[in-house]
């Protein structure tokens, strides 16, 4: 190939690059290892975390059981290694599953439209809330105290530099549910959106159909997140809201330390033209049969720049798929179900602790030890094999001394005595 | 003539909704092991009745749904994917087996320090490997994406011109920069101003020169840019830009032309952005997850986003408290997944693997340059690196553009080129065959390309109505956002 191009060797490829640019010596990374090299060293710092035989850590990531024709799906070449279907013809594939991924979450969430996703549901939170600016012309945003704090922290970040003004409203000390009173006294003709999250942080569900009625009152929008969507299985979807924004993660998406996770974007029809993200319609081909593209673009950076929704280009396609895959396996009756069995296990671990909050939860819940920190209870699970819940002082300085502990399908009851036992109830 | 396809059947397949019959199950749930409880009773109000219009289908039902959709795809695994600056090289599968290791799969971003050493070390090696590639002093790891790290490093921009007591106006942008670029300006609250560029596709110096001031930011450079040309005076930028007191952001979407042979931080970047999923091969996956790293050089660590993960005397450490922080960009620890996958590329590749796998990148465009120079009309004469970028001057006259090549590309057996990208070339083919290409693929391309030319000539009408070959011919897009269908209803 050199010889064809004229050229002696590789290195007068970039021999036009000036001098000073060019490193002159080899990149001081060790030499490349074999695969097996690889997967013994990714095993071993598997294997340097400790293995934990249940956990009741929840907090905005949820160990759910994982189908196994979710990872036979994406584990697909066709799925893995295909680009952005901006080529319809030969997409097809994708562009099929995110139609379907963009109506099941409509399903779920009561919602008009729904994006492709977005990165995940803390980056989800502040793309909500601009959207709530440019739809309504104000520059306040009211987020409620029990929405994720990683969440409004990304949140904040995103005001320091946009015409954003966001403030805090609190819950109430002992239901654990949105202070509708101290919401209403921040609300002002200047407010964009009310942002809260159901299940809220502490797992209570929150009203939403009241909190709707009070923002629209104020000519705000209400965005209403979620963290843990398996709870839609069985709660009412937030058909109030106007924009919904959330995570996915339950929805067969492994911990992974944190990520990749996939974040949801759905709101009513009218605010469509508004919303970030890439969007899949449905049109015909030139056989006049239905096929899919992705479509209005121009809201987009490829196409509008410096005027575009977001800046928001690749997404979370692949662990969308996984998420599709999901909510196919599991279908209509399937996440009832799973919903019912996370319910019905925290509300018998619920039952066995002491409930630091009275509002209703679905697989979370605040809980006091009866006697110790919370470090010490949880360094009590830890020996016997339990990763414990959340130290909630470690975000709320007023709740130190309680924790956050989640029951799953994957928990069983022999472990929730032991977390009852530790806890001291 | 066409080598590299032949027709076969293919099934057809209706959506989920339709498929599904009520009763249908695809999940078994183990029995419950304590007492259900009725959802109407304990949820104040907040109960559903149903998912209405949820699918309902078997497992075989859902295995063949998804596997005959998979089939309508095209994947890096069939082809050649010769996408210009989306860098579709190959993926190799031990990535995917290592980010399913069960220890790390399953680890909780929130678990205390001590049980989750083996994640943060990943993060360490990770970040100081990246340190090493671009020359850079300190690397997050947080950022989800490209665009999300060009967020993150504007961000930090103004934070340390705000630590400086201003935070300036203006973002500079060449005007063959994604599309990224200036949307991520607009989004950190800069005024956006296009420099143009020269003859050769570069940064017009001198019009840089006029036009940075004490109210400039930074200007975000993409190198080597769009075009496919390094650029050569970037030295000059950076002083130009550094003597008011600007800082230099570079776009690292093509930094896998410079891995091993040149380091950004060599040659005056103050912060810069990788995607992960390009230059370091994690799978695309139809669009996504990515990562996109942001490496700074000294003064801009400070202003890094939490958390940040360091070496302690007792193991690795988690520090949230850094109190010129721009604050989180994202919770818990970014894309961890996607960073286990390119720190495994990392090390099969190996120091001398990275340089070689830049070389021969750039062997493999300026392969493709050469044997198809003279068929279409090269856009510049300036070398390549890693991609070249041709118009459709040639075919133009014929009434045949850049986007019918690309369609009737297809039916010869290959993804289509980047589309009429850069902006500032009339009819744009910008070709990137990465270096996990073989000669013979490239050949294939080759042919296929000449071949379309002598269509253009003899039949224009065969390449305007492309592909002819595919399961779905053209799609009308233009119905699409006209009656935007955006979801399925019974």
């Amino acid at each position: 190939m050199l010889a064809s191009l004229g050229l002696s060797s590789t290195a007068s490829l970039y021999a036009h690059l000036p001098g000073e640019a060019l490193l002159g010596r080899e990149l001081a990374i060790e030499p490349g290892w074999s695969e097996y090299e690889i997967v013994d060293w990714f095993r071993a710092r598997g294997e340097a975390n400790t293995h934990f035989k249940a956990s009741f850590l929840g907090a905005g990531v949820y160990a759910h059981y994982r189908p196994v024709l979710v990872d036979t799906v994406v584990s697909r070449g066709e799925f893995l290694t295909s680009y952005t279907p901006y080529q319809a013809e030969i997409a097809q594939g994708t562009l099929t599953t995110i139609f379907e991924f963009q109506t099941m979450v409509c399903q779920l969430t009561g919602m008009d439209v729904a994006n492709a996703s977005m990165y995940d549901g803390s980056t989800a939170v502040p793309e909500a809330a601009l959207m709530a600016m440019r739809i309504t012309g104000r520059d306040h945003v009211l987020v409620a105290r029990s929405v994720h704090p990683e969440y409004r922290q990304v949140l904040a970040t995103n005001a320091r530099n946009q015409e954003m003004t966001v403030d805090e409203f609190g819950y109430g000390p002992a239901s654990g549910l949105v202070d509708l009173a101290g919401l209403e006294a921040k609300l002002s003709a200047k407010t964009a959106a009310v942002i809260v999250q159901s299940p809220n942080f502490f797992g209570c569900v929150e009203q939403v159909r009241a909190l709707a009625e009070l923002a629209h009152k104020h000519g705000a929008l209400l965005v209403v997140c979620f963290a843990e969507a398996v709870s839609l299985g069985l709660l009412r979807p937030p058909s109030e809201a106007d924009i919904v924004c959330g995570e996915l993660q339950s929805f067969a998406i492994s911990p992974s330390f944190g990520g990749p996770f996939a974040g949801v974007m759905a709101c009513k029809e009218k605010y469509l033209r508004q919303m970030p993200g890439r969007l899949v319609g449905q049109t015909v081909d030139a056989n006049g049969n239905r096929a899919f593209c992705l479509t209005l673009s121009t809201r987009e950076q490829h196409i509008r720049r410096e005027r575009a929704t977001s800046n928001i280009c690749t997404n979370q396609a692949l662990v969308a798929l996984m998420a599709t895959v999901f909510m196919t396996v599991y279908g209509k009756e399937g996440l009832r179900e799973l919903a019912l069995q996370n319910l019905s296990k925290a509300r018998y671990l619920g039952g066995k602790l002491r409930r630091r909050f009275t509002g209703a939860y679905f697989n979370e819940v605040a809980a006091t030890p009866a006697k110790g920190t919370v470090a010490e209870a949880n360094a009590k699970l830890a020996a016997r094999g339990i990763l414990g819940g959340l130290d909630l002082g470690r975000f709320y300085p007023e709740l130190s001394g309680n924790m956050l502990l989640c029951a799953t399908e994957m928990n069983k009851r022999e472990q929730m005595d032991i977390v009852a036992e530790v806890m001291g109830a | 003539m066409i080598r590299k396809t032949r027709l076969h059947l293919v099934q057809n397949e209706g959506l989920l909704f339709e498929e599904s019959s009520p009763g249908k199950k695809a999940y078994q749930l183990p029995g419950l092991d304590v007492p259900a409880v009725d959802p109407a009773a304990v949820l104040d109000g907040q109960a559903r009745e149903e998912i209405e219009g949820f699918p309902e289908v078997s497992e075989v039902e859902a295995i063949r749904h998804f596997t005959r959709l998979s089939t309508y795809n095209f994947a890096i695994d069939l082809g050649m994917y010769p996408l210009g600056s989306c860098t579709m090289k190959y993926n190799p599968r031990v990535n995917e087996a290592v980010a399913r290791t069960e220890g790390l799969a399953w680890a909780h971003p929130y678990a205390p320090v001590e049980h989750v050493q083996g994640c943060l070390e990943v993060i360490h090696r990770l970040e100081a490997n990246l340190a090493e590639i671009t020359g850079m002093d300190a690397v997050t790891l947080q950022p989800a994406a490209g665009a999300h790290g060009e967020w993150t490093g504007i961000m930090l921009v103004r934070a340390l011109l705000e630590s400086r007591g201003n935070p300036r106006k203006k973002i500079l942008v060449p005007d063959s920069a994604h599309g990224t670029n200036p949307a991520t300006a607009a989004m950190c609250g800069y005024s956006v101003a296009n420099i143009p560029s020269n003859a050769k596709g570069m940064v017009d110096v001198a019009a840089l020169a006029a036009a940075v001031d004490e109210d400039t930011a930074a200007m975000m450079v993409t190198n080597p840019n769009t075009l496919g040309v390094f650029e050569e005076q970037i030295h000059e930028v950076a002083r130009l830009l550094h003597a008011k007191g600007a800082l230099l952001y570079m776009d690292g979407a093509n930094m896998n032309a410079l891995v091993g042979l040149s380091r950004p931080g060599d040659f005056g970047v103050d912060v810069m952005h990788l995607n992960l999923h390009k230059t370091f091969s994690t799978p695309h996956g139809g669009g996504g997850p990515g990562a996109g790293p942001v490496a700074v050089k000294k003064h801009l660590e400070p202003f890094l986003p939490t958390p940040r993960v360091i070496r302690g005397k007792e193991g690795f450490e988690v520090v949230e408290n850094l109190p010129q922080s721009i604050g989180k960009v994202r919770a818990f620890h970014g894309n961890f997944g996607v960073l286990v996958r390119a720190l495994a590329y990392i090390m099969a590749h190996g120091g001398a693997g990275l340089r070689r796998a830049t070389a021969d990148a750039i062997l493999n465009a300026n392969y493709i340059r050469k044997h198809l120079a003279g068929h279409y009309e090269l856009h510049t004469e300036a070398p390549s690196m890693h991609e070249c970028v041709f118009s459709d001057d040639k075919q133009s006259p014929q009434g045949v553009r850049t986007g019918d090549i690309a369609k009737r590309l297809i039916d010869y057996g290959f993804h289509p080129y980047t589309v009429s990208f850069p902006l500032i070339v009339h009819g744009a083919l910008m070709i990137e065959p990465t270096e996990t290409e073989s000669k013979q693929e490239l050949d294939l391309f080759i042919d296929a390309m000449k071949s379309i030319a002598r269509e253009v000539e003899e039949d224009p009408q065969l390449v305007k109505s492309a592909p002819h070959r595919t399961r779905t011919p053209r799609v009308d897009e233009v119905l699409a956002a006209r009656k935007p269908i955006l979801r399925w209803r019974p």
